[in-house]
């Protein structure tokens, strides 16, 4: 049995961040094969983001209709409907709703098996998250922003940084999303069922994200507030603001530098109480 | 290789007490266990439900961090250096699955080999013995998820190995198969053990698994070291002997004693003895046997572990 | 049962705390959007606050009363999937009944009771002239809406037992549909417009008896009476889908899972 016979000494001591790298990479890939395999779903799933693409398109038309201006929260119509359309493609994006896994593997005691790969833990989900972003991506955003852009005339973005500076802005938000809800599901460790917790989540998130209306119509103390203290306006609101250029090029830089300033705020957040979860915590089951 | 000193793991665990109220209890699930297995040994580690076997394993594994006492493997520390041990370890949980459920077999190697940052040449060659040893070929491009039991348990194995680990821990690896799948599971097992290159630790209730695989028995019972030694050394201590079972053609003349032997059952109207035997030979009692009686028939039935491990296990989580 | 339930449910209290609170968050939340919608514009696809405020106050009481009865069949599709539904169906009880039973909602309770408060606030806000066939109509359209709702949720829910997975899909439905029916149908337009408030029917669940209790005429060119035989198309609705429902069950019990 000389093939299976042990290594002694430690894995690729010469190239150690190449090696992370492609772990990582190894891992968004898992991420991204496994929700391409729930085809079913995602064609349900956009003619429900359809659905309601025309149904908040329709109220927001109607508000900016008869809103001194026509301006409403600074948005004029064809802004407003790239807003709500754009905003349905990137829902499944950013998977602000209905993650449970890590809440679910820590009720059945599955999480053992994570803890058990030479990975951190928190790393090892994101990356998977990644891949579950990318694929959405591809799979998600794209035909509620065509079923919007035949029914409404849509803004488009005029200034050559918009485009981009919008993708790193929705990166961002997968990745501060991701932190908000490892942190939810995280509660489990402690609350054994983090149903209540997500449920907290899926209202408050959405809400407060700007995905039933947009926030710059809430008072300007709730609006700055949110924006500040939180990090939800950063999850969905931010990248489509980016988008229908509501604010000069200066603002919107800040805008997303704050984004940034939360991912990496929740992912290390997200590191310590996964590491106060391993300390002191059991994990369930056999 | 893996040192364990006087260690413990208490859970607490609230108790209704009255109607509404709840109180807090503290369970010593491992109390007090000190454990020393060098490389290339075969251990089993056995004992009843809730003994601690699994929990000792994820301490062991750096899934559970200990309340009290020093855990050691390969030199390092389970909880805080988890990610490293994880490099050097491999497990194989019975009851849980570490392969990807939605992706072929194959793939899920690809992905291990990847996160466990193994050179191509070394992974392609283990992945090609466990394909041959276990038969793989016919399911490695299924999705986890529609594989059989005794498929899957041949996946997780290879998964576990493809990496080189120095130390494999194994929780119940033959539980549910059926009796094939056992039988390859336990021959690759009791291979890869042979060869000295890994050291083997496996918790399981599977007697057969114990007496195939196991050089090194350490039974444990309500959270405590019972026996630590060979399955030889088990039956000298717990009083199994072998047997010596007799057909006779006339039944046994009263009276009859055989040395190194002392007799045990008598049945069919004294045709059928069994002597159970105090020496280690049996040669001298079945000489004086033959010569006063005439045998039809007589076999030696080695001790059976079922029956010492059921006393141990009775021992162990009976009265205090 | 109920006892069985009411205990295995609060054994998680804290939990149970935030579901009560999540259940009436969305409800609430759902309400202050339109305020906040209203802050930038007083008149919405022709109405003011108070009269939107009616319509959706009519929206929600409907919803959460039918919610708060079958809101549970959403999980179905769970139970197809599982293979949970073998055990229902092999217990001596009719299916519907036991899915109902399964999950009381004792969490829903708040959310009844606001959105009741809601409704009755809007009554209030907008000086009514009350006429005995405005009395009967407002207390028969949330009823009817929620009739109309659960006959929604059934039919949605049946897909399950033709298309396993057709996760989502009924949420355009349910959910939409209730989000449809908080606004005035005015908001609308096109085909969408057409499909949801007329061919579905969502227009009587609302506006349509809204505009009854205004006094006020449709913009959109209904009859007056239209407002007042409102309540009455949950009568279609039902039975509709109780026909396919039960052409559901059949399909399961022939096909298996």
């Amino acid at each position: 049995m000389d093939g299976t016979g042990a290594r002694v000494l430690t894995i690729s001591p010469g190239q150690p961040f190449r090696g992370s790298v492609t772990t990582f990479g190894a891992l968004v890939w898992s991420g991204f094969r496994r929700y391409a395999t729930y085809r079913q779903a995602t064609i349900a799933g956009s003619c429900t983001n359809i659905v309601f693409g025309f149904l908040r398109c329709y109220v927001l038309l109607a508000v900016a209709a008869g809103a001194a201006g026509g301006r409403p929260g600074g948005y004029d119509s064809a802004q407003l409907a790239t807003f709500v359309w754009v905003g349905q493609g990137l829902l499944t994006v950013t998977g602000i709703w209905g993650w449970t896994e890590l809440a679910d593997r820590i009720r059945t005691g599955d999480v053992a098996s994570d803890l058990l790969r030479p990975v951190p833990l928190v790393s090892a989900y994101l990356a998977v998250d990644l891949g579950r972003a990318g694929h959405a991506m591809l799979t998600r955003f794209l035909p509620p922003i065509v079923a919007g852009a035949i029914a409404f005339p849509l803004a488009v973005p005029h200034r050559w940084q918009t485009v981009p500076l919008f993708v790193i802005s929705v990166v961002l938000a997968v990745v501060g999303s991701f932190g908000c809800r490892f942190l939810v599901n995280a509660s489990a460790y402690w609350l054994h069922d983090a149903r209540g917790p997500l449920m907290l989540w899926t209202l408050g998130s959405a809400v407060l994200a700007g995905l039933y209306f947009p926030l710059r119509l809430l008072p300007d103390w709730a609006a700055v507030t949110l924006w500040v203290a939180t990090p939800l306006p950063g999850l969905l609101q931010t990248p489509l603001d980016v988008l229908v250029e509501r604010d000069p090029p200066g603002r919107q830089f800040a805008l997303v530098l704050l984004q940034a300033v939360w991912a990496a705020g929740l992912l290390a957040l997200a590191r310590l109480v996964q590491r106060r979860a391993e300390r002191k915590l059991v994990v369930q089951g056999g | 290789m893996i040192r364990i000193e006087n260690v413990r793991k208490d859970f607490t665990v609230r108790v209704k007490a009255g109607r509404l109220r709840r109180e807090k209890r503290v369970i010593p699930a491992v109390d007090g266990v000190t454990l020393t297995i060098e490389a290339g040994e075969m251990v089993g580690y056995i004992g009843p439900n809730g003994a601690g076997k699994s929990t000792t394993l994820k301490m062991l594994t750096g899934v559970l961090a200990p309340s009290a006492g020093e855990v050691s493997v390969c030199g390092l520390r389970p909880v805080p250096q988890r990610t490293r041990l994880a490099l050097r370890i491999g497990v194989v949980f019975g009851q849980r699955s570490q392969l990807w459920w939605d992706l072929p077999l194959r793939e899920s190697f690809g992905l291990l080999r990847h996160i466990y940052r193994v050179p191509p040449a070394e992974h392609d060659a283990r992945l090609r013995r466990c394909r041959a040893l276990l038969g793989l070929d016919e399911f490695l491009d299924t999705p986890v998820r529609q594989l059989s039991l005794g498929q899957r348990m041949r996946g997780e194995l290879t998964a576990a190995l493809l990496h080189g680990p120095e130390i494999l821990f194994l929780d119940e690896p033959t539980i549910g198969l059926d009796v094939v799948s056992k039988q390859a599971v336990r021959s690759f097992l009791g291979e890869l053990g042979r060869t000295g290159d890994v050291t083997l630790v496996l918790t399981t209730h599977d007697l057969a698994d114990i007496e195939r695989l196991c050089r090194r028995l350490v039974v444990i019972g309500r959270g405590r070291v019972v026996h630590d030694g060979t399955i030889e050394a088990l039956h000298a201590r717990y009083g199994s002997r072998r047997r010596l079972v007799v057909d006779l053609e006339t039944p046994l003349p009263t009276g009859l004693v055989l040395p190194g032997a002392s007799l045990t059952s008598v049945e069919a109207d004294g045709h059928r003895v069994t002597f159970a035997l105090e020496e280690s030979s049996a040669g001298a009692a079945v000489a004086a046997l033959v010569a006063a009686a005439p045998v039809r028939d007589l076999s030696v039935v080695e001790p059976d572990i079922e029956d010492v491990v059921a006393r141990l296990y009775a021992g162990a989580s009976g009265a205090p | 049962m109920v006892a069985g339930k009411f205990r295995s449910v609060t054994s998680y209290r804290a939990s149970f705390t935030f579901e009560v609170l999540g259940n009436l968050g969305s409800t609430v939340l759902d309400v202050l959007t339109v305020f906040v919608l209203f802050r930038a514009a007083t008149v919405v696809g022709g109405f003011t606050l108070a009269e939107a405020v009616l319509m959706t106050g009519l929206a929600v009481a409907g919803f959460v009363l039918c919610d708060a009865v079958v809101g549970n069949i959403d999980d179905l599709k769970k139970y197809v999937r599982s293979g949970t539904l073998d055990t229902i169906l092999l217990r001596p009880l009719g299916v519907l009944p036991q899915l109902v039973f399964l999950d009381l909602p004792i969490r829903k309770v708040l959310r009844v009771a606001f959105g009741l408060t809601v409704y009755g606030v809007a009554l209030r806000a907008n000086h009514l002239d009350w006429t005995p066939p405005r009395v009967l109509l407002a207390v028969l359209a949330p009823l009817g809406g929620a009739v109309f709702f659960g006959a929604i949720f059934v039919l949605s829910a049946s897909v399950a037992f033709w298309w396993v997975d057709s996760g989502e899909l009924g949420n355009g439905f349910t959910y939409g549909g209730r989000d449809f029916t908080a606004y005035p149908v005015s908001v609308y337009g096109g085909w969408f417009r057409d499909l949801f408030a007329y061919a579905l029917g969502f227009a009587f669940v609302s506006y349509q008896p809204a505009l009854a209790l205004l006094g006020r005429g449709d913009p959109l060119g209904l009859p007056a009476w239209a407002g007042f035989a409102a309540p009455l198309v949950c009568l279609p609705a039902t039975l509709v889908a109780a026909l396919v429902w039960r052409s559901g069950v059949r399909h399961y019990r022939s096909t298996g899972s």
